[in-house]
């Protein structure tokens, strides 16, 4: 796998505060990373820095074999980019906003109009002022120019927020085209839950360092989560149910019982449980969810500090 | 060079759809229609021509007009878009940030240009079709005003653009901007004068009154405009220029150096700029 973006130890303060601490990352031509943290967490400073938009106080960045701050023509025209909450000048209509965009980039007038076909945007729409747009065709225009000259690298910052279900799967669709193509796609989510399957690897970051980095099952496996099992009991009373099957159970309602097992004592656990099949009404099992997961990572640099 | 023109482009697209272009001559040529017809009413036959009339009104009220159009525009050229979030990407894009600057500045100085050029020639050409008859030296001073307002323009919007360039907020810049326009345009010359009054006749050295003239760009631009041919009879100018040693070819260079000198910096405080 070719090396498309390199960071080594970067670091970037603003004054006092540091956005970003000593982060190292790669990323790979036709990878689909996600980028996960808070609002704050130092994501969007990150993508600045391999856009070349501010310089990294410490440390090295390397996109497309050069240093994105000494802006390249020819590398950045082989970026693509679409800020958080895109904006545009709104008197502009959106055809000619992607024009002004095409030329910059050197892409020919007919190339880029075929993109609005490619992002959904309605003929009708193409020639009205940006500013009469919504949310959803402004973001569809957003990723129209981040589309402009076949990017090698696409940095999206927080492409879903704010979109419809049906735009946001349209949104995935296009950037697993993309991936397909062998373009490297970074894009930032404060949301894990919708990435499931989307993407090749998640970075989580928490205030400027990277705290975890891996496909969502290493990410599991890493967090070892314990699995909740929830038993409903025939019989409703009874102390002993709280040391039913030799371990602790919490009570979460009538009759009914929860306890967290490893992932590993799964297995055994549901084995003992379902010894005597006519005293249990029910049995539930909640495998840690991406939020789970998101909270414990988040969590752990919390107590960490 | 392509980037610049691409960017100048954009800006007047932007002006054109949000009638800026329309709404600055407009105002310019209405102001020259009604001052060329006022002014013609005190002349009479004394002698001076229609049109140095125009030129001493016109170019008294574009020092005011002009700097404050120009800021107007300008003020809000980078910190504008920043705060729009517009600056964000077009940075991302393959362009330098000295591209941005001139390009920007290319495209409001056609702006200008125009709307000058064809506000004040309207008002030159419905003289002509009055039958009014105005000699060449007067058709030469009438286009060197039209030369140094838009001069004296192009000195506004590049101050406009450091201002944008050095602060955060759109506000701010606004502030100063407004500031920076009654400093130079009223409160410099009346403290001018306060001292002169002061020194109660007393001429200052000629060569400290130039300083302090080329000091100040609209001073220039008075002194370009006021001191020559017809005007300097009718403007009480022409003292103040006969005592001086700036030839107009010194005063169009203190204009260009205006320009240059803040657009320079501009482009230095941009370049640092981490936003």
């Amino acid at each position: 796998m070719t090396a498309t973006v390199t960071l080594a130890e970067a670091c970037k303060q603003y004054g006092r505060v540091n956005a970003v601490q000593d982060v190292s990352l790669t990323l790979h031509a036709g990878e689909t990373v996600a980028l996960v943290g808070h609002n704050g967490a130092g994501k969007t400073t990150l993508i600045k820095l391999m856009l070349g938009l501010i310089r990294p106080t410490a440390g090295a960045v390397r996109v497309l074999g050069g240093d994105p701050a000494r802006g390249s023509a020819s590398a950045r025209r082989r970026l693509g980019y679409l800020p958080e909450s895109v904006s545009f000048h709104l008197a502009l209509t959106g055809r000619e906003t992607l024009a002004f965009y095409a030329r910059l980039k050197r892409v020919g007038p007919k190339q880029a109009d075929a993109l609005f076909e490619r992002v959904g945007l309605a003929p009708a729409a193409v020639d009205r002022p940006v500013h009469t747009y919504s949310k959803g065709m402004r973001q569809r225009l957003g990723l129209a120019q981040a589309l402009l000259g076949e990017p090698r690298v696409l940095f999206l910052d927080e492409p879903t927020s704010g979109l419809d279900p049906a735009l946001r799967r349209h949104f995935y669709d296009l950037i697993e085209e993309l991936r397909a193509g062998g373009a490297t796609v970074l894009l930032s989510s404060h949301a894990l839950s919708e990435l499931e399957g989307r993407t090749d690897r998640i970075v989580v970051l928490d205030s400027g360092t990277r705290v975890a980095d891996g496909t969502l099952d290493d990410l599991r496996r890493e967090a070892r989560l314990p699995v909740r099992v929830q038993v409903r009991f025939t019989d409703g009373k009874g102390q002993a149910h709280r040391s039913f099957a030799g371990r602790d159970w919490t009570r979460t309602g009538a009759g009914s019982y929860e306890t967290r097992v490893d992932a590993g004592d799964k297995i055994a656990l549901l084995q003992a449980v379902t010894q005597a099949p006519d005293a249990i009404a029910d049995l539930a099992i909640a495998e840690p969810t991406l939020d789970d997961l998101y909270v414990h990572f988040l969590g752990r640099a919390e107590a960490g500090r | 060079m392509t980037n610049l023109i691409i960017i100048a482009r954009k800006e007047i697209q932007e002006g054109l759809r949000n009638r800026w272009v329309l709404a600055m001559t407009l105002l310019l040529a209405a102001l020259a229609l009604t001052l060329s017809f006022l002014g013609s009413a005190p002349t009479g036959n004394v002698g001076v021509g229609r049109l140095d009339v125009v030129i001493v009104s016109l170019s008294s009220l574009t020092i005011f007009l002009i700097p404050l159009i120009a800021l107007l525009i300008s003020h809000d050229a980078i910190v504008g878009e920043s705060e729009r979030g517009t600056l964000l990407l077009l940075l991302s894009y393959p362009v330098s940030r000295p591209q941005v600057i001139f390009g920007k500045f290319l495209g409001h100085i056609a702006i200008l240009a125009f709307a000058t050029l064809t506000g004040y020639g309207v008002a030159a050409a419905v003289l002509v079709a009055t039958g009014a008859v105005i000699g060449a030296e007067s058709w030469s001073s009438y286009l060197v005003m039209i030369g140094s307002s838009v001069l004296l323009g192009a000195v506004f919007i590049a101050i406009g653009y450091l201002v944008s360039t050095l602060v955060s907020e759109r506000g701010t810049a606004a502030g100063i901007a407004i500031g920076i326009w009654l400093a130079l345009v009223l409160i410099y010359d009346m403290t001018l004068l306060g001292i002169l009054v002061a020194m109660q006749g007393q001429a200052l050295p000629a060569g400290l009154l130039d300083l302090l003239l080329v000091l100040n760009p609209t001073d220039v631009y008075r002194l370009l405009n006021l001191s020559s041919g017809g005007a300097s009879a009718l403007s009480g100018m022409g003292g103040v220029a006969a005592n001086s040693a700036l030839d107009a070819r010194t005063l169009v260079l203190a204009l260009v150096l205006w320009t240059v000198g803040p657009l320079v910096l501009a482009t230095l405080a941009f370049s640092r700029r981490e936003r």
